[in-house]
């Protein structure tokens, strides 16, 4: 039998196994983490086996099955994190409360550890305390929290200036100059025929802001075209593409635009019931976005009756829990629905087996922004901007060696050079268009214009200058794929892992040209192998920067023949030291890492044990 | 004519419905393949049967057939890249064919074989996956989980038990069995459950009865399989 706290939790979420991820965030922020014991009664309370729960709750980076400490501190780990010196912060930390990267302190009070970006790229570094974030972090600030965490001081009370995020908007265009009153969209598109409304969007040639580009019209068509009385729509706010915070900034501006697009989205579909689908990251924004939905229902401008009773629809926030993979849309609803966020075998595609096997539309939060403007504005004013293939402008999030990082509204058709001179990047020598999965722009390439059809983004662009070593993205890069593969599919699950490794070896300066050789094969292997959009994208930026900079990898490499993973030389440091040796009798040959493995380095070696060994 | 797509050339006649892996095996016709079994709704993930549909590659268990699309499928490249995967989930796993009772009759050795696999190539990643000898008629060795999900499918579809389900994510995926204690023991798994009977690898083992049959006569020893997977009226492939 259940406790009458976990059976308040079920009935929370009406025993329905569809809303897993939900109530596991519930019972974690009960709990601290997710007891075996609950997890069985989460599975009884909800209709689920014991194992489609453990399933769930193991795929995600923030459902914790074993305890963690009191105080939770997570570095964002992206390239830019790191560059902005993260590294040696949490380093610096771990050092100050005695704990080691990925552990739990022995008193089982504290936790340091990476992860995936957290989408604060333009005040990094940043991190998370207990899912909270935290920008601009710097020496003086990681002992403050070391001291704070040492005297427990309840996270409640700790600066709240430490949390304060900013949205820095530099660059406004159609999209963001003006906030129009909330609702107006919606009154707009209501006063004319849903007909009428999607052909707006179809004129519009209104495209994904998400980064894909598919014609929101053309999808909304096959959503309303699909046979069934339900539909949904779903607002994709899991933005987890390394050095992306538009969206965050977007929901924190100009939420009433999304909420009115996705309105208006229900009004062309018919739709009674939407999702917007917020990564974890963003948990900070939950209470005050949940304020705002429940302030427009009181408004009438949400919900049943709302718009005098000419739309019947509401907005349920769904919160996500650390996997970059729910960015894809079908992996998405599978997380909507209580499961491991792995993408759904396509055809049949959401527009027509959604949510709930129903048609479901899931666009970006800044697509819905631009069909509220749409609405109101009318389609020829999303064609006055752009090109004629990319309609309208782009939010981006730029990030990196830049005077003014932050958020910059572009029309569609600016070159990379003209963004770069907006933010004071000029000196760049290099730059990333869509963050780890696309390519990365060489000096020569400036000249390339931000549209679908020559440089297509969701808006995560990442400057690094001339003095940045290129490998560390790589390297970045190589590991978060492999963490973030939802490894469903051989070679995206196997072949991020694989490149992480052969990253790693070049790292340790044992690679050679053979192991380049072996990235072009993984290369070809998961472009178009893969299963879905991540692993067919996940080994582009390592391919482009292997063509265009090709010397950050082969100033690594060992030597030009092939190199064996396993290091004789290393091998041996152990009987090294054990036997007190470190003359060259006890070394094979010159092998650039024979230093690794051991316990210190050659200089500090222990004194000579009192007998020579024989 | 009824609709017919090419297959290497070769045309392949299907019913509506069918999907490429279906018409092609009904045809006679062998599309590589591991997590793909004809008794169970296709899953897509292993992708050795990821073939070029007009020139674009999809996988044959999941791709719906239909009337002139020219399909390849044992072409150089092709198994190139089967032969890759392949060797992925050799080194993934912990993969001792000369030591398992499976050899010889492991879906996976014999694809190995046909692809010309000749080494694992790759290096290993020696995962830590302790085995559950707990059921008093069934091994579980995890160390040879290629993650097909064919035991899933066959513990939820046909003998709606749902035993097993994977967990984790990325290489951290892992088979997991439904019982509080997560032992086999614990669940009400049987010998003769359908899905005791569907591990293409060496994960599931019936106990007692190793290496019964000596290693030289088992299924793959006796015919490749292009030849074993095909239904009897296979032709085309047997010259091959």
């Amino acid at each position: 039998m259940a406790s009458a706290e976990l059976e308040a939790l079920f009935k929370k979420h009406a025993h329905d196994g569809t809303r897993l991820v939900q109530a596991l965030h519930d019972l974690q922020q009960m709990r601290g983490w997710l007891p075996p014991e609950d997890l069985a009664s989460l599975a009884q309370g909800l209709g689920l086996t014991l194992a489609q729960v453990q399933s769930t709750a193991s795929f995600y980076s923030f459902f914790y099955t074993r305890p963690v400490g009191e105080y939770r501190i997570l570095f964002s780990d992206n390239i830019t994190d790191r560059m902005l010196g993260s590294e040696a912060l949490m380093q610096r930390l771990c050092e100050a409360l005695w704990v080691e990267p990925g552990h739990v302190s022995e008193d089982g009070l504290v936790s340091v550890d990476r992860t995936s970006c957290t989408g604060l790229c333009e005040q990094g570094p940043a991190l998370l305390v207990n899912g909270w974030p935290m920008g601009r972090v710097d020496a003086a600030r990681i002992d403050a929290i070391a001291q704070a965490v040492r005297t427990r001081q309840p996270l409640d009370q700790w600066p709240r200036a430490w949390f304060e995020i900013e949205s820095p908007i530099h660059r406004r265009d159609w999209l963001l100059s003006t906030t129009p009153p909330a609702g107006a969209a919606v009154e707009a598109a209501l006063a004319r025929s849903s007909e009428a409304q999607l052909q707006a969007v179809i004129d519009s040639g209104l495209r994904g802001r998400g980064g894909a580009g598919f014609a929101t019209g053309q999808k909304w068509q096959a959503c309303r075209a699909a046979e069934s009385t339900t539909r949904y729509v779903v607002c994709n706010a899991d933005e987890g593409e390394p050095g992306t915070f538009k969206d965050r900034v977007l929901l924190s501006t100009h939420f009433d635009d999304v909420i009115d697009g996705m309105c208006v989205a229900a009004w062309v579909l018919g739709a009674r019931q939407g999702f917007l689908y917020l990564r974890a990251e963003y948990r900070h924004l939950l209470a005050p976005l949940q304020d705002r939905l429940a302030e427009r229902r009181a408004q009438g401008l949400l919900g049943a009756g709302a718009f005098g009773g000419r739309l019947d629809f509401d907005v349920d926030i769904h919160l996500g829990a650390g996997a970059y993979i729910c960015g894809e849309e079908s992996a998405l609803i599978e997380s909507l629905e209580g499961k491991p966020g792995k993408p759904r075998i396509r055809p049949p595609f959401p527009v027509t087996h959604g949510y709930r096997g129903q048609p479901t539309v899931v666009n970006n939060v800044e697509t819905f922004a631009w069909v509220a403007r749409i609405a109101l504005d009318g389609a020829e004013a999303c064609r006055a901007r752009g090109t004629p293939q990319s309609a309208g402008t782009k939010v981006l999030s730029i990030s990196g060696d830049v005077a003014r990082p932050g958020v910059y509204e572009i029309p569609f058709g600016m070159t990379v050079r003209e963004v770069l001179a907006l933010c004071g990047g000029e000196g760049a020598a290099a730059v990333t268009t869509a963050g780890a999965a696309g390519p990365c722009l060489a000096a020569h390439e400036f000249d390339r214009q931000i549209a679908f059809e020559d440089v297509p983004t969701g808006g995560s662009i990442m400057v690094f200058g001339p003095e940045r070593d290129l490998f560390d993205l790589a390297r970045n890069v190589a590991h978060f794929f492999a963490h973030e593969s939802c490894g469903f599919c051989t070679p995206c699950r196997v072949g991020t892992a694989v490149n992480a490794r052969l990253l790693d070896k070049l790292d340790r300066h044992h690679g050679s040209p053979y192991d380049l050789q072996e990235m072009g094969r993984m290369h070809r292997l998961m472009q178009g192998a893969s299963h879905c959009g991540l692993g067919n994208t996940a080994s582009l930026l390592l391919h482009d920067l292997q063509v265009k900079f090709p010397e950050a990898f082969t100033r690594r490499l060992h030597s030009t023949d092939y190199e064996p993973a396993f290091d004789l030389d290393a091998a041996l440091s152990q009987a090294r030291w054990m036997t007190g040796r470190d003359d060259p009798g006890a070394h094979l040959g010159d092998n650039l890492s024979a230093h690794l493995g051991q316990p210190w380095p050659t200089g500090a070696a222990p004194s000579a044990p009192e007998s020579e060994p024989t | 004519m009824s609709d017919a797509f090419t297959l290497d050339g070769q045309p392949v006649p299907f019913t509506p419905g069918q999907t490429l892996m279906q018409a092609a095996r009904e045809a006679g016709h062998y599309i590589p393949h591991l997590c793909w079994h004809p008794d169970f709704t296709a899953h897509g993930s292993c992708k050795l049967c990821t073939v070029k549909v007009n020139g674009r590659f999809s996988t044959a268990c999941t791709t719906a057939a239909s009337a002139g699309q020219v399909v390849e499928n044992r072409s150089p490249e092709l198994d190139e890249k089967r032969r890759t995967l392949l060797q992925l989930l050799f080194v993934e796993g912990n993969h001792f064919c000369p030591s398992c009772e499976k050899s010889g009759d492991c879906v996976l050795q014999a694809t190995a074989y046909e692809m010309g696999m000749l080494s694992p190539h790759f290096d290993h990643f020696f995962p830590d996956r302790p085995v559950d000898a707990s059921h008093p008629d069934v091994l579980l060795d995890f160390n040879r989980c290629i993650l097909c999900e064919l035991c899933v499918r066959a513990s939820k579809e046909v003998d709606g038990k749902s035993v097993f389900a994977l967990a984790g994510r990325g290489t951290q995926s892992h088979l997991i069995v439904n019982s509080p204690s997560g032992q086999l023991a614990d669940t009400d798994f049987a010998l003769t459950d359908r899905a005791a009977q569907v591990c293409p690898v060496g994960v599931i083992l019936k106990k007692r009865v190793g290496f019964a049959v000596p290693i030289g006569e088992r299924t793959y020893d006796r015919a490749p399989i292009r030849v074993v997977q095909v239904p009897a009226r296979a032709k085309p492939e047997e010259s091959a």
